[in-house]
């Protein structure tokens, strides 16, 4: 019988999107370590569970489309291929970090990977995103932005306000949702009159769909039809990926609105080990080698770490730069 | 030189620089078929065609994202102030500097139409507090040529303040396309020695009338132009302080936490041992602005606000 995952992606894409997702999950894990110990301080809020969305739709995208996001963005800026290293600096407040220190753990930017940034007021980069995505196609560049929020934004005057826009002056944007069902500790059907986010797009006549954010494969298999509809249409899609969060909002939130049996029925669909146990049933990967890759990315976090401890603070003078140009 | 009005100088900076540099758009509500609410826009959209001159939808939230936006005024600006001051002030410096925002934002506001409560601020208080932005508040056509032209060749955020008021304003603005005023720099528009008076946009032309009434009596003021809010040429506004000893900050703002008290402080830290009075302020009155002419006129400075604190400044004494 054919693999299935191998209808979507070559073997060496599939391994290297489960490397990402097991990267992305080492490194959350260890900034809570880093928080726990006082390295990291401030606002941290976690991956852990999401990682399927941010691998299986990054894979999906050109290396030159534009990406925004929220401050729940580690692993988007770390799939879109920002250094380890230099994302742990800067949550340490450090000058080699990749905002300097200035930005920390809710706003990673680079401009040289389309990263255009996290924002750290819920709903602020929907406005940001149709500027992106006007930028390109008034210079006529063809680049998708890919615009990331979470169930809590789509009640922010400025999801309407874009998904408006957007649609008017047919701008090219793929919106991409992570339902992880809670803004903070308010589940999304005490906050939304329509749970079902990929629903309200209809009001501006925008296609949409939703997807099991647990799948990367799955993740990758709609971002990238959606992707290719945004481009070949220069018009806006809604993506809604169903996902959850292993963890609380922020290192701050204990999570207690949700219950055990809730977080473990979620934990069963692990997405790391779900798409581990696929790839070797079907054959692309022994167990082994899995096992290597997660030791693997171990190291390449634990050296991370040790770059950030080991990084200089800012100079004093540094902060009177960069306000103006 | 030739003689403009404010609107039609404003009108043609624009026409300019995007005859200079095809990258600039301009957008706001209503700003290309419509050519504008003050019809700052005129032509526009003729001249260079519906990529460039775009009429938005009423979203003050989304319409702060490229190089010049319109807010039909600037009172709208509240709506829009998690996109100017959480993001536009914000996004060069949280992002370590890898990015410039060469985004310009022009916004009508001030009293003194009778348009009530809601259409009548005097909001640049509010920008001027946040780091992160120039704010520019010209006072006559050439001024807000000049000043609006390098606010479009600048790579930083410039919030730009024109006064209603001020549109069918005239006065002489050089034809050289090159003309440009610095962004920073005040502007002494007229010499004086007894008292300074340190004003902007309307308040600019208002304490011109004042100190040519307040001549007749022998009274001879210097009137300091602002031109810019941010940045701040305090070096210019203290000197002159410093050299009449005396000192008048004219503000349409709100008097609580307005500008004038930064104006007032600085001069008081730069210039103690100069003053032989306390710096005046006339401002705005702390009140929400009502409708009726005749209650509206309280509101603001009039003429003969400024030459009453001119007049108490000479005679009070430390």
């Amino acid at each position: 019988m054919e693999s299935k995952l191998r209808a979507i992606l070559p073997d060496h894409d599939l391994l290297k999107m489960y490397e990402q997702m097991v990267l992305c999950r080492e490194f959350e894990e260890s900034c809570a370590e880093q928080y726990t110990k006082g390295h990291i301080t401030g606002f941290l809020h976690l991956y852990s569970g999401q990682e399927a969305v941010a691998v299986g739709a990054t894979h999906a995208l050109h290396k030159d489309d534009y990406v925004v996001s929220a401050y729940r963005e580690h692993a988007q800026a770390i799939v879109r291929g920002a250094d380890p290293k230099r994302v742990m600096a800067e949550l340490f407040g450090k000058a080699t970090g990749i905002c300097k220190g200035k930005g920390g753990s809710m706003h990673l930017f680079d401009p040289d990977l389309s990263f255009m940034g996290g924002y750290a007021i819920v709903g602020g980069q929907f406005p940001i995103a149709c500027g992106l995505a006007f930028a390109s196609k008034f210079r006529q560049e063809g680049r998708v932005t890919a615009c990331f929020f979470g169930d809590g934004a789509v009640n922010q005057g400025n999801f309407h306000e874009g998904l408006n826009w957007a649609r008017l002056w047919e701008l090219p944007v793929l919106y991409v949702c992570e339902n992880n069902f809670y803004g903070i500790g308010t589940e999304v059907h005490r906050a939304s009159a329509l749970p079902d986010i990929h629903k309200r797009t209809c009001g501006y006549d925008i296609p949409s769909e939703q997807v099991d954010g647990m799948d990367a494969p799955a993740v990758y298999q709609a971002v990238k039809h959606a992707a290719e509809w945004v481009r070949e249409h220069s018009s806006p899609y809604l993506i809604e990926a169903i996902t959850y969060r292993f963890r609380g909002h922020s290192m701050a939130d204990p999570g207690k609105y949700r219950s055990a049996a809730e977080v473990e029925l979620w934990k069963e669909r692990d997405p790391i080990p779900n798409f581990g146990k696929r790839l070797i049933e079907e054959g692309i990967v022994a167990a082994g080698r899995l096992k290597e890759m997660q030791v693997e990315t171990q190291a390449v976090v634990k050296e991370a770490v040790r770059f950030a401890e080991e990084s200089p603070w800012p100079e004093d003078a540094e902060v009177f730069n960069d306000i103006f140009v | 030189m030739p003689e403009m009005t404010y609107r039609d100088a404003l009108n043609l900076a624009l026409k300019e620089e995007m005859r200079r540099d095809p990258s600039v758009v301009m957008w706001g509500e209503d700003v290309a078929l419509y050519e504008g609410s003050f019809k700052v826009t005129r032509g526009l959209l003729a001249e260079f065609g519906e990529m460039r001159v775009k009429d938005t939808p009423i979203s003050e939230n989304t319409i702060v994202v490229r190089p010049i936006a319109e807010l039909m005024t600037v009172n709208f600006a509240l709506l829009a102030m998690d996109q100017i001051v959480n993001h536009m002030t914000k996004i060069r410096y949280m992002f370590g500097g890898q990015v410039n925002l060469p985004m310009v934002i022009r916004a009508p506001g001030g009293g003194g139409s009778q348009l009530a409560a809601q259409h009548s601020q005097s909001l640049e208080t509010f920008f001027m507090h946040a780091p992160g932005m120039y704010v520019a508040v010209p006072a006559t056509p050439a001024d807000a040529k000049g000043l609006l032209k390098t606010a479009i060749r600048d790579n930083n955020p410039v919030m730009f303040l024109e006064h209603e008021l001020l549109y069918n304003s005239k006065g002489e603005v050089p034809a050289d396309p090159e003309f440009t005023l610095p962004l920073g720099k005040c502007d002494v528009k007229r010499e004086g020695k007894d008292v300074t008076i340190v004003a902007y946009s309307r308040m600019t032309v208002l304490s011109l009338m004042a100190a040519a009434e307040l001549e007749k009596e022998g009274i001879s003021c210097e009137v300091v132009d602002l031109r810019t809010l941010s940045p701040l040429d305090t070096e210019t506004f203290t000197a002159s302080a410093k050299k009449c000893g005396r000192a008048v900050v004219v503000e349409e703002c709100w008097h609580t936490c307005g500008l004038g008290a930064e104006i007032a402080s600085r001069i008081y830290e730069n210039c103690f041992d100069s003053l032989h009075a306390p710096v005046q302020r006339v401002s705005g009155l702390d009140v929400p602005m009502p409708y009726s002419r005749k209650l509206e006129k309280l509101c603001i400075p009039q003429v003969e606000d400024i030459v009453k604190a001119v007049k108490e400044t000479l005679a009070a004494k430390y």
